[in-house]
C-alpha cells in the first residue's frame, strides 16, 4: 500500500475543506476503498476520514419518502423499519450483497462510490485498463469475461483507449434505481441534488470516471420518494454460488398493482452495465397492463434492447430476461407485509 | 520466522495454476508475510518495481518459502546489478510515518506508535501480540480476521487501525467468562458449542467463525433479517434455521469444510445448550 497521510474530520465542511487537496479520498466502511489500496489500485495521497460525521441518521422525509444519511451503514439500512415495510426491495436488495461483516461496514454513500470488480481493473498486473489506466486499452474485452457488461459498453476494440465492458457491482443501487431515488451532495459550490439515473455514468469516451460526482463532493444522504411498492417487491440476483458473491445479473422489480393491473412499475437490472440499468420506456409499458408473463417478457424486451454479449458473457442476455419476467412474477405475487 | 504461521496451509500449486484467475483466498500472500518486521527492507526494494515473474510466481502460489527466499536474493541482486536505479520520489513515499492511537482491546487501552497503513489486523497480530485473530486472504473475503467493533462483527483486514480510535473491540481473546479459561464452563457459549460439536479442522478460520458465530445469534435475536428470511417469508422475526444460519455465516469461509459441524455449533449454542 502506498504511504498516505490520515485525518479525521468532525464537520462537513470539514470534509469539503480537506478534500481540496490533490489525491485526496474520503474513508467511510473502507470495504472497497482500504481493499484497492492493499492492490494499488487506489493510491489516495491522503485519507480524510468521515466516519464521525453525523450522516448516519435513517428518518422519515419531508414532504414523504425516508432520508437515509450516507453514513448509515449496510445492515442498519436493511434492517430498519423505514425499509422494511416501505422499501423491502431495498432491504432485499442490501441483504443479497456481500456478507454480514462487510454490510456492518460498509456505508451508503460508499456503495454508490464502489469501484467496478472487473478481474482486470483490480489487478495492476495487466497494463491495459482504460478506467485504471486512461488510455492503455480494455483486456476485458478479449479476455475472460464472463462477469462484464452486455448493455451501454464502449466498444471500439482492445486497443481503443475508450473501450469499456465493466459492470458496476452493487446490488443496493440496483433497488435504488427502480425505486427512483436521489442523492444529495455538498462540496466547495453547494448543495445538489442528483437524480439516481444521472448518478453513475456509462463509459461513453471516458472509462476512468464512474460517476458525475464532482472533484472533492461529499455525499451527505440517499432520498427515498413516497414508497410505491411495498407490498409488491422482489430483487432477484443469480450468481455463481448462492451467497457472497457478485450478481452475473440482478433485476430489482418492484409493482404498484391495483388488483390484476399494475398501476405502476420501477424496474432496474445490475451486472449488465456500467450502471444499473434502467429504461423507464420499459416501465410505461408495464403500467396499465395486467400482471401477464406476456407483459412481462414485453417490458423485458425493452429492457435488453441492444444488448450485446462477448465470448464468455452472451448467456447473460437470456439470463436477465428471463431474471426479468421472474423477478416481476415474483413481485406480483406479492411481499407479504412485515407486522 | 514465525509469523508464516499466520499463513493458511499452503494452496495446491497445480489447482492454483490451472486457474485462470485470483483465487478467494491464498492470493497477494506476499503482503501478508512481509507485514513481518525482518521482510521490510526486501520489500522496500521489491515495492519499487515488483518483477512481473516473481509477482506471477506469487499469484499462482508457486513459491514456496525456500525458492521464494532465493528468488528474493537472486532480485534483489539482479536489481542492485541492472535497471533499477535511484529509488523515485514515489519509493520514497513508502518511507513509514508513525503517529500515535490508542485502542481499546477487550476493555483494555492500549496505545501504540503506527503507520497509518496498518490494519486494525495488523495492529492486533503484530503489535499488540494478540495472535487469536488470523490473517486469510486479507482482502474482506474469508473472514478469518473477523472481530467485534463496538458489538457489531467487521472485517478486522480491512479496518484500518487509526479509523479504529476510541471503539470497543473485542477479539477471539476477549470472548470467555474468565480471562485465562481453564475449564469449558469458563468459555463462552459458542466457543463451548465449536468445542463440544468439533466445528473445526484445522483450526485456523475457527475464531473468526466463533466471532461470526457470536454476533449471528445476537443479530437473530434482535430481529435482523438476511435475504433467506425475506425469501422463507420470515421477515419479521427470523428462526435461526440451518439454512439462516448458512446464509448468516456465509462471511466466514472453512477450507477444510468443517461446514456441517459449525452450522451444528452455532445451532447449539443459540439454544443455549452447549453444555
Amino acid at each position: 500500500m502506498k504511504s498516505f497521510a490520515y485525518r479525521r474530520v468532525s464537520s462537513n465542511a470539514q470534509a469539503i475543506e480537506a478534500a481540496r487537496g490533490q489525491g485526496a479520498s474520503f474513508l467511510a466502511g473502507g470495504t472497497n476503498l482500504v481493499d484497492l489500496m492493499k492492490y494499488r489500485v487506489e493510491q489516495p495521497a491522503s485519507l480524510i476520514d468521515i466516519n464521525h460525521l453525523a450522516l448516519a441518521e435513517i428518518k422519515p422525509a419531508e414532504g414523504g419518502g425516508v432520508l437515509i444519511g450516507a453514513l448509515a451503514r449496510n445492515s442498519d439500512v436493511a434492517n430498519h423499519l423505514l425499509v422494511r415495510t416501505g422499501y423491502p426491495l431495498l432491504s432485499q436488495a442490501l441483504l443479497s450483497g456481500a456478507s454480514p461483516q462487510l454490510r456492518n461496514m460498509a456505508s451508503t454513500g460508499g456503495n454508490l462510490m464502489q469501484r467496478t470488480r472487473c478481474y482486470y481493473f483490480t489487478d495492476v498486473a495487466f497494463s491495459a485498463c482504460n478506467k485504471r489506466n486512461p488510455g492503455s486499452g480494455c483486456a476485458a474485452i478479449e479476455g475472460y469475461n464472463r462477469i462484464h457488461a452486455i448493455l451501454g459498453q464502449t466498444d471500439k476494440g482492445t486497443t481503443s483507449g475508450e473501450t469499456c465492458i465493466a459492470v458496476h457491482p452493487s446490488d443496493m443501487c440496483v433497488a435504488l434505481a427502480a425505486l427512483g431515488a436521489k442523492v444529495e451532495v455538498e462540496g466547495q459550490s453547494g448543495k445538489r441534488t442528483i437524480p439516481f439515473s444521472e448518478f453513475h455514468r456509462l463509459p461513453g469516451s471516458d472509462p476512468s470516471r464512474d460517476t458525475t460526482l464532482r472533484e472533492g463532493e461529499l455525499i451527505t444522504a440517499v432520498r427515498l420518494p413516497p414508497a410505491r411498492f411495498a407490498n409488491n417487491a422482489f430483487y432477484l440476483k443469480a450468481r455463481d454460488r448462492n451467497s457472497y458473491a457478485f450478481a452475473l445479473i440482478s433485476v430489482a422489480a418492484g409493482l404498484e398493482m391495483e388488483g390484476a393491473t399494475i398501476r405502476s412499475a420501477g424496474l432496474a437490472m445490475g451486472g449488465v452495465a456500467h450502471k444499473p440499468w434502467r429504461v423507464p420506456e420499459a416501465e410505461q409499458a408495464l403500467a396499465g397492463k395486467t400482471a401477464s408473463e406476456a407483459n412481462f417478457a414485453h417490458g423485458a424486451d425493452i429492457l435488453l434492447r441492444g444488448a450485446h454479449g462477448y465470448q464468455h458473457n452472451r448467456f447473460k442476455i437470456e439470463l436477465a430476461k428471463q431474471g426479468v419476467i421472474r423477478a416481476l412474477t415474483l413481485a406480483a405475487q406479492g411481499t407479504s407485509e412485515v407486522a | 520466522m514465525s509469523s508464516h504461521i499466520n499463513k493458511p496451509a499452503p494452496a495446491e500449486p497445480a489447482a492454483e495454476a490451472s486457474k485462470p484467475l485470483k483465487d478467494n483466498l491464498g492470493q497477494h500472500a506476499c503482503q501478508s508475510r512481509c507485514s513481518e518486521a525482518p521482510c521490510h527492507g526486501l520489500q522496500a526494494q521489491l515495492d519499487v518495481e515488483p518483477s512481473e515473474e516473481f509477482e506471477q510466481l506469487e499469484r499462482h502460489g508457486l513459491l514456496s518459502e525456500i525458492s521464494r527466499r532465493r528468488f528474493i536474493q537472486a532480485s534483489s541482486a539482479l536489481a542492485a546489478s541492472i535497471a533499477f536505479g535511484m529509488p523515485s520520489e514515489a519509493a520514497a513515499q513508502e518511507t513509514m510515518q508513525t503517529g500515535s492511537v490508542t485502542l481499546k482491546i477487550n476493555g483494555q487501552p492500549q496505545t501504540l506508535s503506527l503507520d497509518p497503513r496498518t490494519s486494525l489486523l495488523d495492529a492486533l497480530r503484530e503489535h499488540m501480540k494478540l495472535t487469536g485473530t488470523k490473517k486469510g486472504c486479507d482482502h474482506g473475503q474469508c473472514g478469518a480476521c473477523t472481530v467485534l467493533i463496538d458489538g457489531r462483527r467487521v472485517n478486522s483486514c480491512l479496518t484500518l487501525a487509526f479509523a479504529a480510535e476510541g471503539a470497543e473491540i473485542t477479539t477471539i481473546e476477549g470472548l470467555a467468562r474468565t480471562s485465562d479459561p481453564q475449564t469449558i464452563e469458563e468459555l463462552s457459549s459458542v466457543q463451548a458449542a465449536f468445542l463440544i460439536q468439533d466445528g473445526y479442522q484445522c483450526g485456523y478460520c475457527t475464531p473468526g467463525q466463533i466471532i461470526s458465530a457470536t454476533a449471528t445469534i445476537a443479530e437473530q435475536q434482535k430481529g435482523e433479517l438476511s435475504i433467506v428470511s425475506w425469501h422463507s417469508g420470515q421477515h419479521h422475526r427470523p428462526e435461526l434455521t440451518d439454512e439462516e444460519i448458512r446464509e448468516r455465516m456465509s462471511g466466514n469461509i472453512c477450507r477444510c469444510g468443517a461446514y456441517p459441524n459449525i452450522v451444528a455449533a452455532v445451532r447449539a449454542a443459540a439454544k443455549g445448550a452447549t453444555l
